[in-house]
């Protein structure tokens, strides 16, 4: 890269050019690290965050999320552009080093890039300087023409983003134009001197620079190649401090984010980390209040935004109108860091977040489904940070009324609903089901190998009653010895924990536990996902649990139980990925696997199925919470089901259930779509063995199963 | 501002089955669970806004016995600033005459500028506010659903029927009885309530209050109930089974068969 004569040679300026350009190094250099130095002031007075662990597991999703960029294609177009962008840079980072030192040491070549390794790292570097350069101009193309709407900002969360953008990508743009006239002028230069010059790669932008600008005299090759230096220089320095006061901090921050990325899917982050539940009482404040009240990696978070708004766009709270959008969570958070931690000045005092940058309905609409953490390439987290702000509004007695009842419920009576105790069997002895099944309640005198954990909904609500007795016939049928806890089984306290209120959460975890452990089952099957996510993830000590859907579809795998034909051949089923059975852990492809075992069942995907799946509405004390919405994700969802060409919606959760159902009565589609639950279709169509004399299945307990 | 606030613990009829007991005359108490009486929890957070704006204290007290405290102590948690809970043997089987007696003797032991109770319990005859303001000779207004504090006064408003509502101007000190509805009570969480577990709350007798005996308790009481009713079940609702059109004109002129139309 030895130039026509390097840019440090100069001397007829005011100041020789080795000077200038070192002086443009320091205080571009300085001026960087002064600014992350201020940028880091709030993460150090930041809450704890233990994110040290598993450092190779950590890792690995820095291959696969940062150098691999995994989730961009999610998105083709802008994913494939965002590609392109990231391995130009990573690409040009050894040159773009090399050009900044050659500023100040004439001839200086990076270790192991001199002869054929140098020849053939600049052809790359040429080409990788042209794609960035078009990307540019698709990218600010896009944004001006095209603008899609996801980057829209609504005018309640100020002035859009388009002009901020289009700025940085003409800072980019200069420093790719830049690097490639420096580059062509410098061969031109060699050329015309009659130096031996490597060629340009062909059809790259220094290529066609060299063709437009190789025959100038070459005292203006000369001017041309200075300017595109001292250019490159001051947009290199521009841009690497301007970076950190916007979405290109990203750049800089991203490896990091990933880096500390949670590790966990389901689990929700402790009050305060590092401290044992038992010391809790002595915590002074709970959850998110003020800014500092974060973890560091949160704020973090906020630093590596890079206001994609992919996470908006498939938020069912953004959807239906709710006062929240992820994005804006992260990006009112980020100019809040900002201002309250200004790069010239003293942190100023800081104020409470509710009130003044959130708004109470914005915390409380979000169901933590967990589709936005899902689709950021940037693992930013979400669910935590509604849950710490939870916390913090529980903490300060900043609770909806319509949420005080259940809440109040919850810690009179274990569940949300305000029933007694003794009436949480009553599902289990009606008549009409006892003669097909029966239900052990364990106690002294029963014991079982499996607990069928059955949480609230199921246990009180009239209609999802109905897939307790579904569950409880495919467990006899597949002849499992299993019971229920009964009166002793209190609110598995998923949504209580997910509402921010923690104490009763583990009020209601410690009764539970405690019955579990009594009870001497070796495994808990459960039919409702949020049980299923705080037995697994919330609960500790606990035996094995499995969602029933895991459990059919193993007896299905195993051949142990057979399905009669679909009677009615019009039917088009579309399964609904309820967001703590699928996003949460992943199980998506049982129920499914479930669904296609019955003999001509025909099945159809929605457009947003699996990991894409769009929340029914939420559960639990969701149902309590009364939004500011314009029209239920219920309703959304149930429209997409008939877009997919379905009339039933079999889902795998009661409070799904409880949504559809009503969204298909506001919608105005009965009769056109139904909703079913997935253990509700199995025990329809199970092939059951007819006890003869009795004409009952052969699972009663008086036929001697 | 000193503000007391007079609350009662009662079983809430969202969270219990009402069975009648043996006698008949009384519910069945055993698996009850118990709440701060709704109406008193707004007069609580109402007391505790005007101390906020204004400053001041909040006491809360309950007549009752021991079982009564948890009530006092999530009254605590929310933020009142004492609770005394006020209980004799001699108190037992009061009628609401006796309860305002007794509260009168408390309230004549402190120095009080304003009284407020709940509008009525869930179990209660909404009777005390104004016996307690009487035998005080305060100014006493009820259905209170707005307190604006001026200098010696409130302007307090009114719910009356059908909606409207009357704004009035009421003497200090006075008691009165606050509407559910005039706020929005701030939630107090199981935290809250450890917090102030170790908060001490006097208990108070007949003694300490100077109450005659003879003029509350089972034989002062000129109120004796007779017998108790619970709802007998309906036959159930009527469903329609149209389609939306033909059930919303059901509905309509079901609705207007009873006068529920003008």
């Amino acid at each position: 890269m030895v130039g026509i004569y390097s840019p440090s040679l100069i001397t007829d300026w005011l100041v020789p050019g080795r000077d200038l350009f070192l002086t443009i190094h320091i205080l571009g250099i300085a001026c960087f690290l002064y600014i992350v130095a201020k940028r880091l002031v709030p993460l150090i007075r930041a809450e704890r965050d233990l994110r040290f662990d598993r450092p190779l597991t950590r890792l690995g999703r820095v291959l696969k999320f940062w150098l691999g960029q995994w989730r961009h294609p999610r998105y083709k177009f802008a994913g494939t552009i965002h590609i392109l962008i990231f391995a130009g840079f990573i690409l040009l980072a050894v040159r773009a080093f090399s050009v900044l030192i050659v500023g100040v040491s004439e001839n200086f070549v990076m270790p192991g890039l001199s002869g054929k390794a140098g020849h053939i790292y600049d052809i790359i570097t040429d080409y990788a300087s042209t794609v960035v350069f078009l990307c540019m101009l698709i990218a600010a193309v896009r944004r001006l023409v095209f603008k899609p709407a996801r980057y829209a900002v609504p005018a309640k969360y100020g002035k859009g983003h388009t002009a901020d953008a289009v700025f940085l990508l003409g800072l980019i743009a200069i420093l790719m134009v830049a690097d490639s006239l420096f580059s062509a002028s410098n061969v031109a230069g060699h050329a015309q001197r009659g130096q031996s010059a490597e060629a340009l790669a062909t059809l790259s932008l220094p290529w066609l620079f060299q063709i437009a600008f190789g025959s100038m005299p070459l005292a203006t090759l000369w001017v041309l190649n200075v300017t595109a230096y001292l250019v490159h220089e001051v947009t290199f320095y521009f841009l690497l401090c301007y970076r950190p006061f916007g979405i290109q901090f990203h750049v800089e921050t991203s490896l990091f984010s990933i880096y500390f990325a949670k590790l966990e899917r389901g689990a929700l982050k402790p009050v305060r980390w590092g401290v044992p539940d038992e010391r809790l009482d002595q915590v002074k404040s709970f959850g998110v209040k003020t800014f500092e009240d974060f973890t560091w990696k949160h704020m973090l978070d906020f630093y590596s935004c890079a206001d994609c708004s992919r996470c908006a766009d498939n938020c069912p709270a953004n959807a239906a109108g709710r006062p929240l959008a992820p994005r804006f969570l992260t990006i009112k958070a980020r100019d809040y860091a900002f201002q309250h931690y200004p790069v010239l000045g003293k942190a100023n005092n800081g104020k409470s977040l509710i009130g003044n940058i959130y708004s109470e309905d914005e915390i409380w609409s979000c169901t933590t489904c967990g589709a936005c953490e899902e689709e950021c390439p940037l693992l930013v987290e979400y669910v935590d940070k509604i849950v710490d702000l939870r916390r913090g509004m529980i903490d300060d007695g900043n609770v909806p009324q319509s949420l005080q009842k259940p809440l109040k419920a919850l810690e009179n009576r274990g569940n949300p609903y305000g029933k007694m105790e003794k009436k949480k069997a009553d599902w289990a002895k009606a008549a009409e089901f006892q003669r097909t099944c029966s239900v052990k309640i364990l106690d002294e005198d029963n014991s079982a190998r499996t607990l069928y954990f059955v949480d609230s909904i199921t246990s009180y609500d009239d209609r999802i009653q109905s897939i307790g007795r579904s569950t409880s016939r495919i467990l006899s049928h597949i002849g499992e010895d299993f019971g229920i806890l009964g009166a002793a089984e209190k609110d598995s306290g998923h949504e209580v924990r997910r509402f921010g209120e923690e104490m009763l959460f583990m009020a209601l975890r410690d009764h539970n536990t405690d019955a579990i452990k009594a009870s001497g089952v070796q495994r808990i099957v459960t039919a409702d996902p949020h049980a299923y996510n705080a037995l697994k993830h919330d609960y500790k000590d606990v035996p094995p649990v499995e969602h029933i859907s895991q459990v059919i579809a193993r007896e299905v795998r195993a051949g142990n139980v057979q399905f009669n034909r679909v009677e009615n051949e019009d039917k088009v089923y579309a399964y609904h990925d309820p967001c703590y059975l699928g996003r949460h852990n992943q199980i998506y492809d049982d129920p499914r696997a479930v669904l296609d075992a019955i003999p001509g069942l025909k099945r159809v995907e929605m457009k947003r199925s699996r990991d894409r799946s769009f929340c029914c509405g939420g559960g639990g004390l969701m149902l309590f919470y009364e939004p500011k919405e314009e029209q239920r994700m219920g309703v959304l969802r149930v429209r997409m089901a008939a877009e997919a060409g379905a009339n039933v919606i079999v889902t795998a959760c009661p409070f799904c259930m409880v949504n559809i159902e009503d969204a298909i009565k506001v919608a105005g589609m009965e009769g056109e779509m139904s909703a079913i639950d997935l253990t509700e279709l199995v025990d329809q169509h199970l092939v059951r063995k007819v006890c003869p004399e009795k004409n009952v299945a052969l699972e009663t307990v008086s036929c001697g199963g | 501002m000193e503000i007391l606030v007079c609350v009662r613990r009662v079983p809430d009829t969202s969270e219990n089955e009402i069975e009648l007991d043996a006698t008949g005359k009384d519910i069945e108490r055993e698996e009850l669970v118990y709440s701060v009486n709704e109406a008193d929890n707004y007069a609580v957070e109402e007391a505790l806004q005007i101390r906020d704006r204004v400053g001041g204290n909040v006491t809360v007290v309950t007549v009752g016995g021991e079982d009564d405290e948890e009530v006092l102590r999530r009254e605590l948690a929310m933020g009142a600033n004492r609770a005394v809970l006020i209980s004799d043997d001699a108190f037992i089987a009061s009628d609401g005459r006796g309860v305002a007696t007794i509260l009168k003797d408390f309230v004549q032991k402190g120095n009080y500028d304003l009284i407020l109770c709940g509008v009525q319990a869930d179990d209660g005859a909404a009777q005390i506010g104004g016996m307690l303001g009487a035998m005080l000779d305060y100014p006493f207004a009820s259905l209170v659903n707005s307190i604006t504090v001026e200098e010696g006064k409130l302007k307090v408003s009114r719910e009356i029927e059908g909606g409207n509502r009357e704004l009035n101007e009421i003497d200090l000190p006075c008691v009165l009885s606050i509407q559910t509805g005039i706020n929005e009570p701030r939630y107090v969480g199981m935290r809250g309530i450890r917090q102030v577990a170790s908060v001490p709350i006097p208990t108070l007798g007949a003694s300490d209050l100077g109450v005659q005996k003879d003029s509350v308790g089972e034989a002062a009481a000129k109120v004796r109930r007779e017998d108790y009713f619970v709802p007998a079940l309906s036959n159930g609702a009527e469903m329609l089974h149209g389609s939306r059109e033909e059930n919303a004109d059901k509905v309509l002129e079901l609705v207007a068969a009873r006068g529920g139309l003008k």
